[in-house]
């Protein structure tokens, strides 16, 4: 159940993790979107271009594109060079399959649109036991 | 998730730590997915280049592939996508001597674990095609979509670590696409244009790629002419998958699960969208933003051996002042030279490469080694990819990206 200040959402993996969110209405794929050495977005078309993703929590509409992602969240997390986790409105398979083998924290499936639910830059904190998100 | 006495057998450790490993990471994305048990898989296919996997990945592999006791190869045929280089060609490339030996190290690891090392992202067109209502654990996006849609088999987006657990445990957790339910579509489209070149084929799925949205969109397309041949659903369908994350489309009277609308449930939709030659020209030009070109690509997905025979016959009598490169499978790269069509591309100046996709081949980094940037290339997928990687990729026909090839530029 939601409140103003708590999502719940309908699927959950990884463990709690507490940062700031990085919000846009736009997808996640980790081969098209991202510099993955750098640790920014590089999809010019991306609406996070040019800004770091390491130790934030992203919020987003989808899961985009291919089946890399799950090798390269695994490559990203052993440099630190990762996400501190990732919620989304949608996702596919990949990301979640990535997030179990590389030990990320995920949320997807709201009653809202998270990414309008989160303000950007916000402090939130992810208990994926309760499959929720609040606004510290 | 119900386990039968085999799956509790294997998590208890019974048939080793590499198959309980396996089950574990199977049973967290079923339990996230809602799945509520098992279902048996015939065949599995890896994503498997280095530069998705990594220095970690293939260490994470290499000991795996050291692990004593118990089962220690897969159960069930496992093959592979694209690797991140042609060997022979490495060089031309300029790529590095780390990358061919992260490559080799892949290999060496894979081959322990009894996956045999096919290299092919079109296994569809040179494997084995799955059969309707076959059961599969597949990666690579364009392999599941046309596996799914034009076959009528049934696969999720298997990321490599799954589709690797599917391989040793000969099971998927039972959610998505496996399902009936997920199979019906959720999004009625129409369009009066039927494409005639591969470019557009892309295209088009692009469109409705971009429609859709998302993996959990299954689009229904009604209004095309004719059958469609392999290489054009090959296109659409790889289009779709990369630019809307989609993993099933129906084509009424056209795939097998939608002979009529209604068998997919269409007829209980609205029409939401027409899309017609204008919305496919208009993806196509909003990749055209620079005439000149650095490199000529075709790839992804591989090139059938009917593409190629069409590019040598383009390439008959022309000499090239940009590199031209054409991708295919080690399935048909040796009917390619037997036949003449490799000789007639080379002959020309261009290179025909095997086993690799070009943008799972360090793309950034060959992209800086040899000073490309602007990139011509008849598949839609490629320029939805390569923008990330920091080209300027342009869409175009087969016919313009030869010409683009011989001139240096793109009219």
């Amino acid at each position: 159940m939601n409140d103003s200040r708590s999502f719940i959402a309908r699927h959950a993996i990884g463990k709690p993790v507490r940062g700031q969110a990085l919000v846009a209405s736009d997808g996640f794929s980790a081969r098209y979107d991202l510099d993955r050495l750098a640790g920014v977005f590089s999809r010019p078309a991306h609406k996070l271009a040019g800004q770091s993703y390491v130790g934030r929590i992203l919020v987003l509409d989808t899961a985009k594109g291919g089946v890399a992602s799950a090798w390269m969240l695994h490559e990203m997390a052993s440099r630190s060079k990762v996400p501190l986790a990732i919620v989304f409105n949608t996702v596919n398979p990949i990301l979640v399959q990535g997030a179990a083998f590389g030990g990320i924290t995920m949320l997807a499936g709201f009653d809202t649109d998270i990414t309008q639910a989160i303000p950007h830059a916000a402090e939130v904190e992810i208990d994926p036991v309760a499959r929720r998100i609040t606004l510290l | 998730m119900n386990l039968n006495d085999e799956e509790r057998a294997i998590l208890a450790g019974e048939a080793g730590p590499i198959a309980k490993l396996c089950l574990e990471h199977q049973i967290a994305v079923g339990d996230f997915f809602g799945a509520e048990d098992f279902v048996p898989v015939t065949q599995a296919h890896i994503m498997a280049d280095t530069e998705s996997l990594g220095q970690a990945g293939v260490m994470w592999l290499e000991k795996l592939a050291k692990t004593e006791g118990g089962q220690r190869r897969v159960r069930i045929p496992t093959i592979t996508d694209p690797r991140g280089t042609d060997f022979a060609k490495a060089g031309q490339l300029r790529q590095t001597e780390w990358m061919v030996a992260l490559e080799r190290r892949a290999v060496d690891a894979f081959t322990a674990l009894g996956v045999s090392m096919t290299d092919t992202c079109i296994n569809y067109q040179t494997i084995q095609a799955p059969t309707r209502g076959e059961h599969v654990a597949f990666g690579d996006t364009g392999v599941v979509i046309y596996s799914n849609a034009i076959c009528g088999a049934r696969s999720n987006f298997e990321g490599g670590p799954s589709a690797l657990a599917a391989g040793m445990t000969g099971r998927t957790p039972r959610y998505g696409f496996h399902l009936d339910a997920q199979r019906q579509a959720t999004l009625r489209i129409r369009t009066d244009f039927t494409p005639r070149t591969l470019n557009d084929w892309g295209a088009l799925g692009g469109v409705v790629g971009r429609l859709a949205g998302n993996y959990w969109s299954v689009p229904v397309v009604e209004g095309l002419e004719g059958a469609p041949g392999s290489d054009a659903m090959k296109h659409f369908g790889a289009a779709m998958a990369s630019f809307g994350s989609i993993a099933l489309f129906h084509l009424v009277g056209i795939t097998p699960e939608a002979q009529r609308l209604q068998d997919v449930g269409g007829d209980k939709l609205p029409v939401a969208h027409r899309v017609g030659q204008a919305e496919v020209q208009a993806l196509q030009q909003a990749y055209a933003v620079d005439k000149d070109i650095d490199v000529v690509v075709f790839s992804a997905p591989q090139l059938s051996l009917y593409e190629l025979r069409d590019l040598a016959a383009l390439c008959e009598g022309q000499r090239f002042v940009r590199p031209l490169l054409a991708v295919t499978s080690p399935q048909v790269k040796p009917d390619a030279d037997r036949l003449g069509f490799t000789q007639r591309i080379e002959a020309a100046g261009g290179s025909v490469l095997s086993g690799m996709c070009f943008y799972q081949s360090y793309a950034r980094e060959i992209a800086e080694a040899n000073g490309w940037k602007r990139l011509a290339t008849n598949s839609a997928k490629l320029v939805n990819i390569l923008g990330g990687y920091g080209y300027v990729p342009m869409l175009a026909s087969m016919e313009r990206c030869v010409e683009a090839a011989r001139t240096g530029r793109i009219e």
